[in-house]
């Protein structure tokens, strides 16, 4: 064996670790979604038993799934989009019109997403309160959309580096005006990147469970609040939970699925120039 | 290429206008719109509320003017979303799922609704004193308890039986550490007692305070001074550590009720020591594998009896921003009266109707006759007294816990110095010396200390 083979061996290996590692608990709350309440807490814990459905019964029984499905899809999608329609002019005005206080702006950007969410619980909820929007999709959409903006605007700002600044001034030697240049080459340019930060905006959004628990109710509880309310503090509750939290992942494991092209291309977007 | 960007307009206003339109008609689209008769009730996931949300279809269907809206939510999400909602007078429950441990606190501030005209049958004498005590505050009924519960020690027959073992209806810790050393069998994946470990003021610090006080010991004296260093504490925390690390299962310190339930119900445990609810949990085929070979007693006592179990109960209260009282005061009448009661034990058998709360359940024979546990539970809940409640005169109400304000910091900052003790991170006067000077240092910041 050649001693380019045995590396490829082992960063075979590796990677295969890797994604077992990651893999094992998504795929152990599966599993333990098709076991009873008891099974689930045997120890040591069975490999093998007889599936059941009954979790996925009690679950659909006990909340309105797709209540609260639609919601966090709603939310995510808009949120990410009203990020996306702020972030993509600011990344392009700081790529490629950078001022001397550029690098801070978007140092201090980042630094708002240092803060912990608890430390300014109160001040929102108070304005939520007062303004109506407690409850409401309009206001986790308000607040995701800010939450990740700091985020988008980062990302999309890298990839929009990225593309050569050859081809939009030749561009606009042509006579494309700004807005030209960004939504006619910019855009189309980097899609990929484009892609890519609005997928992690989205699964960011749907991952949310701080501001989703405390600034809704029962009208705009997207998936996080759909998990929390099987988690019980006296009695069994692990399969009920694994069944609940298989059906809230599930939509954004199929999305992601699906864009996995996309949001590999635009990881990797102009890594091999 | 500043001056580019100064000689070139960025908006393109009718593009911004259309996107504008289109956004705000989606979003519109997805807001809610209140309803009028809607009452919101948070509550948890705990068996009991199931029930309760299952059957609540009667309510509605007496009630047609009222619509019940449930927001199940984990119980220390709860009690932090609805803390916050409370205190910010929002107003997004009408109906909410307190303990005996903020009800007094609560309504103090003025934030609980006092319950002074509840219906003609609802029958307040039959709700147990020391759970309708726990409940008011001055006198004035703030609550109405869904569920109450106590603490028995649990153990398994045929191991008891086994080693020899005759268990007594009053057993002292004592008596708990020989048959613990009598019954362990770590080979055979059976440990002599579970008991709770894992850190928090409603998790270990629950029952070491039971613990504490039937060692003699308390939180604080009267001129509120915390005494954790006492030689009280120290001989309950070091019997509990020793007796857990001599024949406790691996990985003691994070088990709370859910992971000893999940021990002790697949045989793992010969002995349990925790709330009575569990009986109905340990009773039930479908969550356990020890039916069978189920006993229970006394939860065990030391120098006195004292505070040597708790009382809890998960209660429905109305909060004073909602504006929808009247119609919360029939909800939980209803979810609380004998009628309710009488609905479960027809509709998912009488082991499952919620315990602790109305003499008339314990003293109904079809209760009796499907719960073996009953005369255990009713009689530990009887002799609870949250305000006699330590051998020496103490400040404060609570059994397991100190019913001020600031109680969950310290206790779940003590709990973790435990927890610490038990592991072997801490000696057991490290322990103690830090809970003390850490409990010494919050009680001066709210202003009990000087």
């Amino acid at each position: 064996m050649t001693k380019q083979h045995q590396d490829k061996l082992m960063i075979t290996g590796l990677a295969w670790f890797v994604a077992v590692v990651i893999f094992f608990p998504l795929f152990w709350m599966l599993l333990t979604g098709f076991k009873t309440e008891t099974e689930a807490v045997t120890t040591p814990p069975s490999l093998f038993f007889a599936p059941t459905l009954e979790n996925y019964e009690e679950v659909m029984r006990r909340a309105d799934y797709f209540k609260f499905a639609w919601n966090s899809i709603f939310i995510s999608g808009v949120a990410t989009l009203v990020s996306l329609m702020l972030a993509v002019p600011a990344a392009y005005a700081m790529a490629f019109f950078p001022t001397k206080r550029t690098k801070s702006t978007l140092l201090w950007m980042l630094s708002t997403k240092m803060l912990p969410p608890v430390g300014v619980l109160m001040p929102i909820f108070l304005l939520f309160r007062d303004m109506g929007l407690q409850d409401t999709q309009i206001g986790l959409i308000i607040v995701y959309a800010l939450m990740n903006l700091p985020i988008v605007v980062w990302m999309l700002y890298t990839f929009f580096k990225e593309v050569p600044r050859e081809i939009l001034e030749a561009g606009r030697m042509d006579g494309a005006l700004p807005k030209d240049e960004l939504y006619h080459l910019l855009v189309p340019l980097s899609l990929p990147g484009i892609a890519s930060t609005a997928l992690l905006s989205i699964i960011l959004c749907w991952n949310e469970a701080f501001w989703s628990l405390f600034l809704t109710t029962s009208d705009a509880t997207p998936l996080t609040a759909f998990i929390a309310s099987f988690s019980s503090p006296q009695g069994l509750f692990w399969a009920k939970l694994s069944a609940a939290s298989t059906m809230a992942i599930a939509p954004i494991l199929v999305f992601g699925w699906m864009s996995q092209k996309q949001l590999v291309r635009g990881l990797t977007f102009g890594a091999v120039k | 290429m500043s001056k580019c960007s100064k000689t070139n307009k960025w908006g393109d206003i009718d593009m911004g206008k259309r996107f504008t339109a289109a956004f705000a008609s989606a979003l519109l689209a997805g807001t809610a719109l209140a309803q009028a008769e809607t009452i919101t009730i948070a509550t948890v996931n705990n068996g009991d509320m199931i029930i309760m949300q299952a059957l609540s279809g009667a309510f509605e269907a007496a009630h047609p003017d009222i619509t019940l809206d449930w927001v199940v939510l984990e119980e220390n999400v709860l009690r932090q979303r609805v803390t916050t909602d409370i205190a910010t007078g929002s107003g997004q429950f009408d109906v909410m799922t307190i303990g005996t441990y903020e009800v007094p606190i609560w309504a103090q501030q003025d934030w609980l609704v006092p319950l002074e005209t509840l219906p003609a049958d609802y029958d307040l004498d039959d709700v147990l004193a020391p759970v309708r005590d726990g409940l008011s505050y001055d006198g004035t009924l703030y609550a109405l308890p869904f569920y109450a519960e106590s603490t028995m020690l649990y153990y398994r027959t045929d191991l008891f039986q086994a080693a020899g073992i005759e268990v007594v209806d009053q057993p002292t810790y004592e008596q708990v550490r020989d048959w613990a050393a009598a019954v362990h069998d770590p080979a055979n994946d059976v440990y002599g007692i579970c008991l709770r470990g894992k850190p928090g003021w409603g998790e270990n610090m629950a029952f070491l305070s039971t613990m504490v006080n039937t060692f003699g010991g308390q939180w604080f004296d009267m001129d509120w001074n915390p005494t954790i260093d006492s030689p009280e504490w120290r001989e309950a925390i070091g019997f509990y550590v020793d007796l857990l690390n001599s024949y406790g299962p691996p990985g003691a310190s994070s088990n709370g009720f859910n992971e000893n339930l999940a021990l002790f119900s697949t045989g793992k445990c010969a002995m349990w020591i925790d709330a009575t609810v569990a009986a109905g949990m340990l009773s039930n085929p479908d969550q356990s594998q020890v039916v069978d070979t189920l006993g229970f007693t006394a939860t065990p006592i030391a120098v006195t009896p004292k505070g040597s179990h708790w009382l809890w109960s998960w209660a429905l209260a109305i909060p004073a921003s909602s504006d929808a009282q009247d119609a919360a005061l029939e909800f939980i009448s209803w979810a609380t009266s004998k009628e309710y009661i009488q609905l479960v034990g027809a509709e998912r058998g009488w082991v499952s109707v919620p315990p602790g709360t109305r003499a008339s359940t314990y003293a109904n024979p079809e209760y009796q006759a499907a719960a073996p546990f009953a005369q255990f539970v009713l009689d530990a809940i009887q002799t609870t007294d949250p305000i006699d409640n330590t051998l020496n005169p103490s400040p404060y109400t609570g059994i397991q816990y100190v019913g001020i304000p600031g109680f969950q910091a310290i206790g779940t900052q003590v709990g973790q110095m435990i927890a610490a003790a038990l592991t072997g991170q801490m000696s057991l006067d490290e322990a103690l010396e830090s809970a003390q000077r850490s409990t010494e240092r919050t009680m001066r910041q709210a202003g009990y200390l000087r």
